[in-house]
């Protein structure tokens, strides 16, 4: 095979996997895949939620086992059994979630994933090995801070010199840009291109497609388990990318004929001059007035960390204001009770389900019922209707346009993208008249995405106010009637989101000033 | 017909897994006793004669079998004590103090209305007995409901409270006229009846109904799945509007009532008088019985019967193999040790 004149050093693939199938229980998550990975070359695995791009990375890595198919590495077949035989063919990964001890410093992280840490340990020269290859792959950061004082962006840069100083070659990296500002998109970008250069092989993945133009050099698409096909970043577009993922092209958004917010009605929540206090890591509220009016949608741009959490609670009721007072529906609504303020109509989906909105040994049905739990009572509390759930529940999760999972297993088997369709099924199933969303859309394929933003739309035209938390700045943007960013606790901005653009409300969010 | 969130099962695959638990249970048991024999073999002593003497005093005959229920029904109760308040994460370890409390409070009942017949004075201390343990609980339930104590230290050190309250009242003003540790005899009206002329008194019934009630409660009824959602994940349950303050504090004194239930069973059943210093673990024996069974009320009604066979059995051992009481404590430790490690004698399952 001649080589043909492109980027790449070598003509051969540094890592070929072939025929890899894996089966679970009831689904086929990989299908006879084959996929080629080059040194020199960032590789964007895409596709939907369940499209199974995680699980093949995961047997590349050594997680799963195939049941049957191969992988190559420069041309010998190996066998990668768990994560450290992985380690030992220079094959190295990040997690979405990192993987990171937040009680350690950057160099203590960093030592113990060292393949040739001595039993004695010399601090200097793990710091001078740090430094030397941070500076040439512009990856600074201080050594000796702890983890948990980093920002998300920085801890993924601890990750990726983690996996530089432990020799990996080939870097799988698990949706890298899902909690990271526009700005820091670009550096992560930068810092790809540089390892790129140096002969570091990339397998990136996404289901962003703007990014996977961006910066990849070779897209494999992945569809319910079987590879779609594999294009060159000059053969593709969004188009051909979209046709691959999806044998249908997808429905737009139906914005609606839209009913303007109208201010001069008593807004569905107004928030007076609220402050918290910070207790250890948490972030303070401070001066926070903000008032949602029926038919609106408030998008809250923001780094996670700024507060959102702390706002969504004080909404809530789970958190007391220190100061200011909090007004729903016309009502002086401060001190109310968590479950009156759910009562009341307020929907609530958190940033994190799995630890905020479902009990995860429960089924699936009983999570449905817990919200509702005094409206599906019989006798007086002596017995549940489960018929009367079950009903609800599908009808929920086809009203939305999800598919509807078993409602019988229990919450913590569901994957992240059924969990969080789950959980909004749930919250939004019984036109509540608030509703505040963190990261709505976070961990959902196109497909859900685009129902879920359709679901608030809809709720928006039937008189919803909507408070849409959010770090997906495109989302905040299309959906939002105005945007507010958080910072440190405070609303730093205010806009309509015609007045505005990306970059100074991605400015806004990281604290510099516009 | 009662639905629940189960999927349909299969009804033989049921059967199965049940007869599996307990065939389990049997061999694990097996395991301790024989452990126990070579324990009895290295002190010179004759292991097949010692177990034969366990069995037969306590399986062998209508009186000895009666003696292992009456031994098992205070663990019952004091088991759902622990097993009750286990379901929204809180860890009873002061059944035995709330047991303290609720013999107490029942005591003062008998005392003080010893003129009423049967039917309105037993009620009447059931609940005084009630009151007492779930006042005793309450201290440690409200502390964790704001945040300030955690739970299993508070009940934990007021277990050494109570007996000495319960001693203040006896020395101080109930004592019996020649006996200064006990109070006197209760009348019969304040006494438990008993079952089919054995020491089994009304107690062991009502332990029973406890249980059958309790595993209705959490299956079946909305307050059930709303603690089995706090026990799951207490943060996500809050969010979801369930008040979890309410429950922390009403679920700590429910299981402080069934334990001084327990206390008021013992005086008003077993002792017919308050004496100081009655239980000797009561308390705690539920609390291993109940985290052995896993909080399932079939597992807490096993356990205790294995339990109560072994104490009621080596009582009789000091008199019949002259070994002295204390060689049973090891016979027990061996067999809560075997349970705990939780050993696989079967293949698991393929999930499928």
């Amino acid at each position: 095979m001649p080589a043909t004149p492109t980027s790449h050093a070598l003509p051969g693939p540094m890592v070929s996997m072939r025929g890899i199938t894996k089966a679970f229980p009831g689904v086929l998550a990989n299908d006879g895949i084959d996929l080629d990975i080059y040194p020199s070359d960032v590789h964007a695995l895409l596709g939907e939620n369940g499209a199974g791009k995680s699980t093949l990375v995961k047997i590349l890595y050594g997680f799963y086992r195939a049941d049957s198919g191969s992988v190559l590495l420069n041309g010998q077949p190996v066998r990668i059994q768990s994560p450290a035989d992985a380690r030992k063919f220079q094959i190295g990964m990040v997690f979405q979630d990192f993987n990171l001890i937040p009680a350690f410093s950057v160099a203590e992280n960093i030592a113990l994933f060292l393949p040739d840490l001595k039993p004695v340990i010399h601090p200097k020269e793990i710091d001078h090995r740090i430094e030397e290859i941070s500076t040439r792959y512009d990856l600074q950061v201080n050594p000796h801070a702890l983890v948990s004082q980093l920002s998300i962006g920085e801890q993924q840069k601890v990750e990726i010199l983690k996996l530089l100083l432990s020799n990996a070659r080939l870097f799988i990296l698990d949706e890298p840009t899902r909690v990271l500002a526009p700005h820091e998109i670009k550096a992560l970008f930068g810092v790809l291109e540089n390892l790129r250069k140096d002969g570091y092989a990339i397998l990136l993945i996404t289901h962003k497609l703007n990014e996977v133009l961006e910066c990849a050099d070779r897209i494999s698409v992945l569809r319910t388990g079987r590879l779609a096909g594999t294009l060159t970043r000059r053969e593709a577009s969004e188009e051909k990318l979209i046709a691959f993922m999806f044998e249908k092209s997808l429905a737009g958004l139906n914005r609606h004929a839209h009913a303007a917010a109208r201010s001069d009605r008593p807004p569905i929540l107004r928030l007076t001059n609220i402050a918290t206090h910070s207790l250890g890591a948490q972030v303070g509220l401070e001066d926070i007035n903000l008032d949602i009016y029926p038919h609106e949608i408030v998008g809250v741009a923001g780094v996670s960390g700024n507060g959102q959490k702390e706002l969504g609670d004080v909404i809530l009721g789970l958190q007391k204001c220190s100061q200011g007072h909090k007004e729903l529906f016309g009502q002086e609504a401060t001190s109310w009770s968590i479950g009156r303020v759910r009562q009341s109509g307020v929907a609530f989906v958190p940033e994190n389900p799995l630890q905020m909105a479902v009990t995860p040994y429960l089924s699936v049905l009983e999570n449905m019922a817990l919200t509702r739990s005094r409206l599906y009572a019989r006798l007086g509390g002596l017995r549940v209707d489960w018929g009367a759930v079950q009903a609800d529940a599908r009808e929920s999760f086809v009203r939305f346009g999800f598919s509807v999972p078993s409602l019988f297993v229990p919450v913590r088997s569901l994957s992240g993208g059924n969990l969080q369709r789950m959980t909004i099924a749930r919250e939004l199933a019984f036109d509540p008249k608030l509703i505040v969303g963190s990261y709505l859309t976070r961990g959902l394929d196109l497909q859900s995405t685009l129902s879920a933003r359709q679901a608030l739309l809809d709720a928006r035209q039937a008189g919803a106010g909507i408070l849409l938390i959010s770090e997906d700045l495109e989302e905040l943007f299309t959906l939002s009637d105005r945007l507010i960013v958080l910072s440190r606790g405070r609303i730093v901005g205010s806009f309509l989101p015609t007045e505005t653009d990306n970059y100074t409300v991605g400015r806004l969010m990281t604290g510099a000033k516009v | 017909m009662a639905q629940t969130a189960d999927p349909p099962k299969n009804s033989g695959f049921f059967y199965q897994k049940y007869l599996q638990v307990i065939l389990r249970n049997l061999v694990m048991i097996l395991i301790a006793f024989l452990l126990f024999g070579i324990i009895l073999l290295l002190s010179g002593k004759n292991p097949v004669l010692s177990f034969r003497d366990i069995f037969r005093s306590t399986l062998g005959s209508a009186y000895g079998f009666s003696e292992v229920i009456v031994a098992m029904t205070p663990m019952l109760i004091t088991a759902l004590a622990v097993a009750f308040p286990a379901r929204v994460g809180l860890i009873n370890v002061g059944a035995e103090g709330q047991l303290y409390m609720g013999a107490l409070f029942a005591t003062w009942g008998a005392l003080t209305f010893s003129g009423l017949p049967a039917w309105v004075l037993l009620p009447g201390m059931a609940l005084l007995g009630m009151l007492g343990g779930g006042l005793w609980a309450f201290i440690p339930g409200y502390l964790k409901s704001i945040g300030l104590v955690n739970e299993t230290i508070t009940s934990l050190l007021l277990n050494s409270v109570a007996p000495s309250i319960v001693s203040f009242f006896i020395f101080g003003y109930w004592h019996a006229p020649r006996d200064t540790s006990t109070t006197s005899n209760f009348v019969k009206s304040a006494r438990l009846p008993t079952l089919f002329g054995t020491r089994i008194d009304l107690s062991f019934v009502l332990a029973v109904v406890l249980l059958v009630l309790f595993w209705l409660f959490m299956k079946y009824t909305r307050w059930g799945l709303e603690m089995r959602a706090i026990g799951g994940n207490s943060q996500s349950a809050r969010r979801n509007g369930i008040p979890l303050k309410i429950y922390l504090v009403s679920i700590m004194c429910i299981g402080g009532a069934i334990a001084g239930l327990a206390g008021m069973a013992q005086v008003s059943g077993y002792y017919g008088l308050l004496l100081a210093n009655f239980s000797i673990g009561l308390g705690f024996m539920g609390f291993l019985i109940s985290w052995i069974a896993g909080g399932e009320p079939l597992g807490i009604f096993l356990i205790s019967f294995v339990v109560a066979v072994i104490f009621t059995g080596g009582n009789l051992l000091q008199l019949t193999q002259g070994l002295p009481y204390s060689v049973i404590n090891i016979l027990l430790a061996f067999t809560l040790f075997i349970v705990l490690a939780r050993p696989t004698f079967f293949s698991k399952r393929r999930r499928s």
